[in-house]
Order: structure tokens, then C-alpha cells, then sequence
């Protein structure tokens, strides 16, 4: 260990304590005297005092002079110090004092600042009440400013009125015045009088009567009477219009439980069993009391609130079929309970398209009919031409019609006896349709035998058959009938063979007839 | 249509016999009965003075003449022309007369209201009212004729006597809560009596036939108050119109105000339907002006003028009334049921060219008919639905539910409806001008010719 660094050591505790006592015994001994009096002229010169020891004193002396004046010289430097230390003493105890007044007086103005700040803001809040009771204050004062105007103007019209009232009555007064003073003035004074030629009847043609205490009694039944026929009339109006509503409501009631019980089966037995069985009660006494009803203010109650509960009832699943109908739009799926729109308007079409085609079968089957009416007279016609005629067939219908334009020309001249015949015509073609029935029965059987008996026999009868097949083709079809005038009620019968001889093709050819429809 | 030529009358006395039968007019001091349907004249009567007062008795027998300058009556006869009957009231003077609803009676009131004078033709029994109160309608009869209401006014206070017209026996007398009685009116049934108040207090009171007060009804205080009232015909309503501008209507059940019909200046409802007439003046050329004579009269110059239906929302042209005179012009002063009660019309003062027309089984408004100018007169016909009105034009405007028309009266001197009154039948109209009247007859068969003329 070096005898700087032990110098160090010893050196350091001195220095930071204050007024501790210096150790000389470690520092110095007879050792060191040269290092240390080498160290200590390098301290002093580092603190800026006159050197210690010069080399020029000699190697192993202490200039004595100098030491005590460096001594001197640290001496004065020490109490320097001290007197610095004292002074920075009183300065830091000065501020110390100062700083802990500022800190009391920063405290009391903070403290002073809450206050005066708390106060502030009551205060604002007090502006602002006040504010506001000043605009209240002033809307009042603006209501009152305008009631006053107002009631200024109705004392206005008011003084007017009565002004003008007051002086009209003032001119009449002044009239009724005047007219007193002529009349004082006056000396022959007009009677009133009434001159008539003769006296008239009275109205109702009775005598006049003498106002005598029966009249008297008979007026004022009179007077009662017509009162109580109004009351009368005014009761019995309530009451029919009160039984009426009743009526209403009980089959407003009827229908909501219907509803009710019919879209809620599963709620059932959350719904309290009493109402269903009051509902139930109420409707058999109430059918059987209607009579005791009017006069009994509860059973009107039970029947009201029966209604509104159930009426309760049916909004909220009223709303609650809305709201699921929304979700249904949204495409959540279907509610069974609702019912889709589109069905319902296809349902609708297909009603329109069934009548429509009713319709026009109707009219049809008049047409047709119409033309049954009038073929008769074709078939007449038709018969009446021989069989071997080239007028046959297809190629003789434009002279066939030249003929029955004739004839229809003729016939026209016999439309007076179309009326009386018409009756007849009309039992020919009920009679006629029941033998086209019949005829058709004929056919359908006679087609089954020949069906099924297909032999060769069926050619011969062709031939034969083949006339009255074009009569009929011809009577039946529509284009050769002009509707002519109906026919003798012989041409039924022949009607009658015509048709049984007719075969297969006819049929075909044939226009649909009604009672095959309805078969 | 059909229009008559035009007479001449005198002071708007037309008058059509209540059978339907006859039109009695006054021409200065001349009584003119002509058939209603020819326009012959049946009848010619002179009178000493010039006619003020007209009026038919009720079985269409008699008519009456007031004199009230000369303080006469006279009455003539249908069936006896020569029959006369002079009523002289002397210095007590004459301010009113009137029938009684028996037909053979003459009520006349003296001058300053001092007493009414009950004359009879039957027999020479005079009856004496005293204190009958002067009022704006002061005298009601019942519809069925048994009963008389007169307002009285003794001390300062109101009263009601009930009179049974038979034999004028005074039935009830009974003092009214009013402050000054303005009017008096029977219900058609005969059976309610609504008493009202002057404008200066709003208030209503009906009395039973009996005399018991049933209720009293009051909408506001201090401002003016009724300024017109109806019955409904079937007795169910009471249509008060009063100087707000509204119409109060009250049921006869409890007689409470069931609802308010208001008179804005502004329609906004998409539901009514307003028709506005609209003039055109018709473009003529030079030559047609040299050809004919100038004049007002004039057909050919004659403003024609039809209706248009408006869009809404509809402004409505106000007129605001002068709050400083007397009795101002703003307020409900007319009120008229139709027949059928189902309808009613009303006019607002400060709203003078324009008809409100309410849907009663609906309780809104149906239909404005805004004219070109104030509407003087408006009234319903007897039988169905249908209203007719004038403004002082040479035009006759009809509203029924089908849609409104505007009809131009063929004249050549210029004729002015100034009022119009229907034959009891509802198949024509008298149309009454300043010095003229004019019939016209309505097409009664066949109602399609017309509709195409209607307005919808």
C-alpha cells in the first residue's frame, strides 16, 4: 500500500465529516516526513498558496517560514470556509424558512382557489336558474301581454256592442217620446178596429170553445202526451238500436272465439279453462235471458269485458300471424296457418275460367238448340227431295240453298203463324231431345252389337243407310239452315225415323248434343 | 231547365202558396195570384198603401197585406174574391203581422213592441200579449202548429210564455237564465224549445215542452257569442254558428257538443271537394260588337261561368272584418239542414263568397263551392239533396252530391238573383231579383240529360 493511497484513505473521512479532528499520527511519521512534505507542497499549490518547501531550502528541512505562513494561510482559508459555511448555513436555513412559508402560503391559495372556484360555479349555476326563470318570465309576460290584448279586443267589440245596442235603444226611446208627446197633442185618437164582410170558418171546421178548467186540464194532457210519445218513441229506438248491438257484439263474440279456438289449438290449455266455459255459459243465458238483459247492468258488463278480452286475445294473434307472415316473405318457411296469397288468386282464376266455359256452354247449347228448333223444317226439306236427285251430296248444296231462299222467302210471308206454333215446337223439341236421348241409347247399344258382331252383314246395310246418313249430315249440319219458321209436328216422327237409321259417321259428324253432356 | 219570363215585383215579395198551387207577388200596392204552373194571373187585389208584409195562410185560403206605414192589414180571399177584411191597427201603430198557423188568425205586433194584438177571423174575439220582447226572433210557432213560444221581457228580466194556439191559452210562463234573450226556436218535433242568448254571452238553453229546463250549453265566455242556430229535421241535431267561426253541433240525448265544424282559411282534406267558379268571358270580334247593342244585358256579353274542381291544399279568400262596429262581419251566420238531414250548409261571414257544405252521417266536410262573389242567398230543396244559391248574379248555382252546375237565367234586361225560395214540391225555384222574379222550372223526369251538365 502505497502512502498516497493510505494518505487518501485517512483523508477521505476528514473531508466529509464536518469538524471532525484531524489524525495527524496516521498521516505524518518519521517515515514519510519527505513524501509527505512533498504531498503537502502539492496540495497547497493546488490550492493556489505559496509553496511549502522549495528545493532551494534543502532536501531534509521545512522552511519553517513558509509552513507557518502556509499554516497561516490555511488557517485564514479554513475560517473562510467556515465563516462561508456559517453564511451558507443562514442562507439555506433562510430559505428553508422561505420555502416552507411559500409552501403554507401555496397551500392556504390553493385552498383559497377550491373555494373561489366552487363559488364560481354556484354561482354560474345560479345565473343559469335565473336564465331560465327569465325566459319563463318573459313567456309568461308575452301569454299575459297577449290574453290582455285579447281581452282588450273583446271589451272593444263588447263596448261597441253596446254602444250600438244602447243607441238604438235611445232612438227608439227618442221615437217612444216623441210619439207620446203627439199622441198628448193628439185629440181624436184612431181606434183599433177590424172590419171584415163575414166571418170565416174555422180551419178545422169545429166551433171555437169556452176556456173553461176542462180545456185547461185537456191541454196540458195534450201537452204530456206528446212528450211521453216522444220519450215513447226515443225509448223503443234505443232499445231496438241496443238490442241490435247486443246482437252484434255476441256474434262479434261467437266469431272470435271460433277464431280463436280454431287457429290456436295448442294454446288451449294456457288460456284459463273459466273463459272458455264463461263464453259458453254466457251464450246459453244470455240466449235464453235476452228478455231480463236489458234492465241488468251486469250481465252488459260480463258481455263487454267477455269481448274485450277475447278481443285481447285475437289482436295479439293477430300480430303475432303478422309477424310470422313476415318471416314468411323473408323465406323462412311456410305458417300453416296463413293462408298463401297465391293459392288463393289461383283459386280464383280457375272459379273465373269454370264460369267462363259455363258461360259459353250455355250460350252454345242455346245456339243449338235454337238450330234443333228450326232443323225440323230442313230435315222437312231435305226429305222432300227425291233420293235419286243429282242434288245430292256436296256438289247440290248452292241450288239446295237457292231453293230454301225461295222457300224461306215463302215462309216469311207465313211469320203470323209462327207465334201459335211456337208453343207446339217448344213440347216438339222437349219431346225431340227425349227421343235424341233414346236415340243415343239406340246407338250406343247398336254400335256395342256391331262391335261385336263384326260380320260382312254390315255392308248391305251401308247402302242403305248411306241416304239417310247425308240426310242427316245435311239436316244437321249448321251452314244450310237459314232458321226458318218451325215446322208441322209431322215432320217429328219423320225426325224420329231419319235418326234411328243414321250410323257410326253420323255420329261424328253430328254437332255434340246436350244430353250426351250431360250423360 | 226551365226558366219563366220575368215579372215585376216589389220589396222581394214572392211568395209560393204552401199547396204549391199558387205564387202571390206584391207590385207597389197591387196583389198578383198567379198559377204556378202557367203563370197565369187568377187573382188581382189592390191594397190601400204599398205592401211591406206578404204572406199566405197555411191552408193556402188567405193572404195577408201589411201596411206597416198606415198601421193596416188586409186580407183577401182565394175562393171569395170579393171577400175583404181590413185590420186598422190606428195610433198604436204596426211593426209586424203574421198568420198563426191555424190559418185564422192575425197576430200584430204594435210599434215600440208594446203589445201583440191576436185578431181572429172567426169570431170577434181579441186577444192581447203585453211586454212581447223585441228581439231577432221574438215569436215561434211549432211546427205542428198547437203551440206558440213568446219571449217576453219584464224588469229587466227574460221570459217564455207557451201559448196552445187553439184558443191562445196561456200554457207556461217561465223566466229564462239569460242575459238578454235573442231568439227563440221550437224543435220539429215540437217537443224541445232552444233559447239563445244575445252575442254577448254564449249560451243556449232548452227547455222541455212543459217548461223544464233540459240543459243549458255554453262554449266560451266574454267573446260574441251565437250569431245563427238550426234544428236538424229530424230533431237529433242543434247546429249553433257562432262569431268564432265554427259550428258547434249538439245531440239531443244528453245535449252535449258532439263535434265542431271549423271554417279555416286553408283545406287541406283530400276528401272534399271544392268547386271554384271560375268566369269566362266570352271573345267576341269587332263585328259582333257593332251588330248589337251594347248593353250589360246583353246575352251575348254575358259572363258565363262554370265550375272547376280545385286540388287541395285550397286557399280561401278572407276578408277580415273591421272588430270595431258593431255586429262584424266574421262569424257563422247561416245554417241549413237538408231535408234529409243529412247534409248541412253554412256560411261564414268573413268567408262571404263561400258555402261549406257538411256531411252530417259522416260529421266532415263534404264539398266548398267558392264563388266569384258573395253568396247572398242559399237553400235546400224540400225533397232531396240538392242546394241552390246566388250571389247577386244573373246566375242560379245548384250542389247535390252528383256534382255542382251553374246555371246562366236567360234575360235580356239584366236580371240579378238576389234570393230564391223552392216550391214545396223541390221541382222549382223562385228566383228573386231587386225588382224582378224570375221561375224556374227543374227537369223532374229525366235526370241523365242533366248529369252531363253537372260539374263532378
Amino acid at each position: 500500500m502505497s502512502p498516497l493511497g493510505h494518505f487518501s484513505q485517512s483523508e477521505a473521512p476528514s473531508l466529509s465529516g464536518h469538524r471532525s479532528p484531524f489524525v495527524l499520527t496516521s498521516f505524518c511519521t518519521e517515515d514519510n516526513v519527505l513524501e509527505c512534505r512533498s504531498y503537502i507542497n502539492q496540495e497547497v499549490s493546488s490550492l493556489g498558496l505559496r509553496a511549502v518547501w522549495t528545493p532551494t531550502d534543502g532536501p531534509a528541512e521545512l522552511n519553517v517560514v513558509a509552513v507557518l505562513n502556509s499554516l497561516y494561510e490555511l488557517i485564514q482559508l479554513h475560517r473562510q470556509g467556515l465563516r462561508a459555511l456559517d453564511d451558507m448555513e443562514v442562507e439555506r436555513q433562510r430559505s428553508a424558512s422561505n420555502t416552507e412559508l411559500l409552501q403554507l402560503s401555496n397551500t392556504r391559495l390553493k385552498g383559497q382557489l377550491e373555494l373561489s372556484k366552487r363559488e364560481n360555479t354556484s354561482l354560474l349555476e345560479k345565473e343559469r336558474q335565473l336564465q331560465l326563470k327569465v325566459k319563463n318570465l318573459q313567456s309568461c309576460l308575452k301569454n299575459e301581454k297577449e290574453e290582455v290584448q285579447r281581452l282588450q279586443n273583446i271589451i272593444a267589440s263588447r263596448a261597441s256592442q253596446y254602444n250600438h245596442d244602447m243607441k238604438r235603444k235611445e232612438r227608439e226611446f227618442g221615437k217612444l217620446k216623441e210619439r207620446l208627446n203627439q199622441l198628448l197633442v193628439d185629440k181624436k185618437e184612431k181606434k183599433q178596429a177590424m172590419e171584415v164582410l163575414n166571418y170565416v170558418e174555422r180551419a178545422d171546421g169545429k166551433r171555437s170553445m169556452w176556456k173553461t178548467g176542462r180545456t185547461e186540464a185537456r191541454h196540458e194532457g195534450e201537452v204530456y202526451r206528446t212528450l211521453l210519445s216522444d220519450y215513447d218513441a226515443r225509448q223503443r229506438e234505443l232499445v231496438l238500436e241496443n238490442s241490435e248491438q247486443r246482437k252484434v257484439l255476441q256474434q262479434m263474440k261467437r266469431d272470435m272465439v271460433s277464431l280463436l279456438r280454431g287457429s290456436k289449438p295448442a294454446r288451449r290449455e294456457e288460456t284459463p279453462g273459466d273463459p272458455q266455459t264463461q263464453v259458453r255459459g254466457e251464450g246459453d243465458s244470455e240466449d235464453s235471458e235476452e228478455v231480463f238483459e236489458s234492465s241488468c247492468v251486469d250481465a252488459r258488463e260480463k258481455l263487454t269485458n267477455s269481448i274485450r278480452l277475447k278481443w285481447r286475445k285475437l289482436k295479439s294473434h293477430m300480430e303475432r300471424l303478422d309477424s310470422q307472415a313476415s318471416l314468411v316473405q323473408a323465406g323462412e318457411g311456410a305458417e300453416p296457418d296463413a293462408v298463401p296469397l297465391e293459392t288463393h288468386g289461383q283459386e280464383m282464376e280457375r272459379l273465373k275460367l269454370e264460369i267462363q266455359q259455363c258461360k259459353d256452354f250455355i250460350h252454345s247449347q242455346q245456339q243449338l238448340l235454337q238450330q234443333r228448333l228450326t232443323s225440323p223444317c230442313e230435315e222437312e226439306e231435305a226429305a222432300a227431295i227425291p233420293p235419286g236427285s243429282p242434288m245430292q251430296g256436296e256438289g247440290g248444296r248452292p241450288g239446295e240453298r237457292g231453293r230454301l231462299g225461295e222457300d224461306w222467302r215463302a215462309l216469311e210471308e207465313q211469320r203470323t203463324h209462327f207465334e201459335k206454333e211456337r208453343k207446339t215446337f217448344t213440347e216438339a223439341a222437349i219431346r225431340l231431345s227425349h227421343e235424341r236421348m233414346m236415340f243415343e241409347e239406340d246407338r250406343a247399344t247398336w254400335l256395342k252389337h256391331q262391335f261385336l258382331h263384326w260380320t260382312p252383314f254390315t255392308d248391305q246395310n251401308q247402302p242403305e243407310m248411306t241416304e239417310g246418313e247425308q240426310e242427316a249430315a245435311s239436316v244437321f249440319s249448321p251452314e244450310c239452315l237459314p232458321g226458318s219458321p218451325s215446322p208441322e209436328t209431322s215432320s217429328s216422327p219423320r225426325c224420329q225415323a231419319l235418326q234411328t237409321q243414321s250410323t257410326a259417321d253420323p255420329y261424328r259428324s253430328l254437332p255434340p248434343s246436350p244430353e250426351s253432356r250431360y250423360r | 231547365m226551365n226558366f219563366s219570363e220575368i215579372f215585376k215585383q216589389s220589396n222581394q215579395l214572392c211568395r209560393i202558396s204552401p199547396d204549391g198551387r199558387y205564387l202571390a207577388t206584391c207590385v207597389q200596392y197591387r196583389l198578383v195570384v198567379r198559377d204556378v204552373n202557367s203563370l197565369q194571373i187568377l187573382h188581382l187585389y189592390t191594397c190601400l198603401d204599398q205592401i211591406v208584409h206578404m204572406e199566405w195562410s197555411s191552408d193556402s185560403l188567405f193572404i195577408l197585406c201589411a201596411m206597416y206605414k198606415r198601421g193596416l192589414v188586409q186580407v183577401w180571399s182565394l175562393e171569395q174574391p170579393d171577400w175583404h177584411c181590413k185590420i186598422d191597427e190606428g195610433s198604436i201603430g204596426l211593426v209586424s203581422s203574421r198568420w198563426s198557423p191555424d190559418g185564422r188568425h192575425i197576430l200584430n205586433t204594435t210599434e215600440f213592441h208594446l203589445r201583440v194584438t191576436v185578431w181572429s177571423l172567426c169570431t170577434k174575439a181579441v186577444s192581447y200579449i203585453k211586454y212581447p220582447k223585441a228581439c231577432q226572433k221574438g215569436i215561434d210557432f211549432s211546427r205542428d202548429g198547437s203551440y206558440m213560444a213568446l219571449a217576453e221581457r219584464r224588469d229587466c228580466k227574460d221570459y217564455v210564455s207557451v201559448f196552445v194556439c187553439e184558443d191562445w191559452h196561456l200554457l207556461r210562463h217561465f223566466e229564462t237564465e239569460t242575459q238578454d234573450l235573442a231568439g227563440l226556436e221550437w224543435s220539429p218535433n215540437g217537443c224541445v224549445l232552444a233559447v239563445w242568448d244575445s252575442c254577448l254571452e254564449y249560451k243556449v238553453l232548452l227547455y222541455s215542452l212543459d217548461g223544464r229546463l233540459l240543459s243549458s250549453f255554453s262554449a266560451y265566455e266574454w267573446s260574441l257569442g251565437i250569431k245563427s242556430l238550426a234544428w236538424s229535421p229530424s230533431s237529433q241535431f242543434l247546429a249553433i254558428g257562432s262569431f268564432d267561426e265554427k259550428v258547434r253541433i249538439l245531440n239531443h240525448i244528453t245535449w252535449k257538443k258532439i263535434t265542431e265544424f271549423e271554417h279555416p282559411a286553408t283545406i287541406c282534406s283530400p276528401k272534399t271537394v271544392v268547386y271554384k267558379e271560375v268566369e269566362k268571358r266570352p271573345a267576341l270580334s269587332i263585328q259582333d260588337l257593332s251588330s248589337h247593342s251594347v248593353s250589360s244585358g246583353c246575352p251575348l256579353l254575358a259572363v258565363q261561368s262554370k265550375y272547376e274542381i280545385s286540388q287541395p291544399p285550397f286557399q280561401i279568400p278572407v276578408v277580415k272584418p273591421d272588430l270595431d262596429r258593431a255586429n262584424p262581419k266574421v262569424g257563422v251566420s247561416s245554417l241549413a239542414f237538408s231535408a234529409d238531414g243529412r247534409y248541412l250548409a253554412t256560411k261564414n261571414d268573413n268567408m262571404a263568397s263561400v258555402v261549406w257544405v257538411w256531411n252530417m252521417q259522416k260529421m266532415s266536410l263534404e264539398a266548398v263551392l267558392e264563388q266569384t262573389a258573395a253568396v247572398r242567398c242559399f237553400q235546400w230543396d224540400p225533397r232531396r239533396p240538392r242546394l241552390a244559391l246566388c250571389t247577386g248574379t244573373p246566375r242560379l248555382y245548384l250542389w247535390s252530391p252528383a256534382g255542382s252546375v251553374s246555371v246562366q237565367v236567360p234575360s235580356e234586361g239584366g236580371f240579378q238573383v238576389h234570393a230564391l225560395s223552392w216550391h214545396s214540391n223541390g221541382d222549382s225555384l223562385v228566383l228573386i231579383g231587386k225588382e224582378h222574379l224570375c221561375l224556374c222550372y227543374m227537369d223532374t223526369e229525366d235526370k241523365s240529360t242533366d248529369s252531363n251538365i253537372w260539374t263532378k
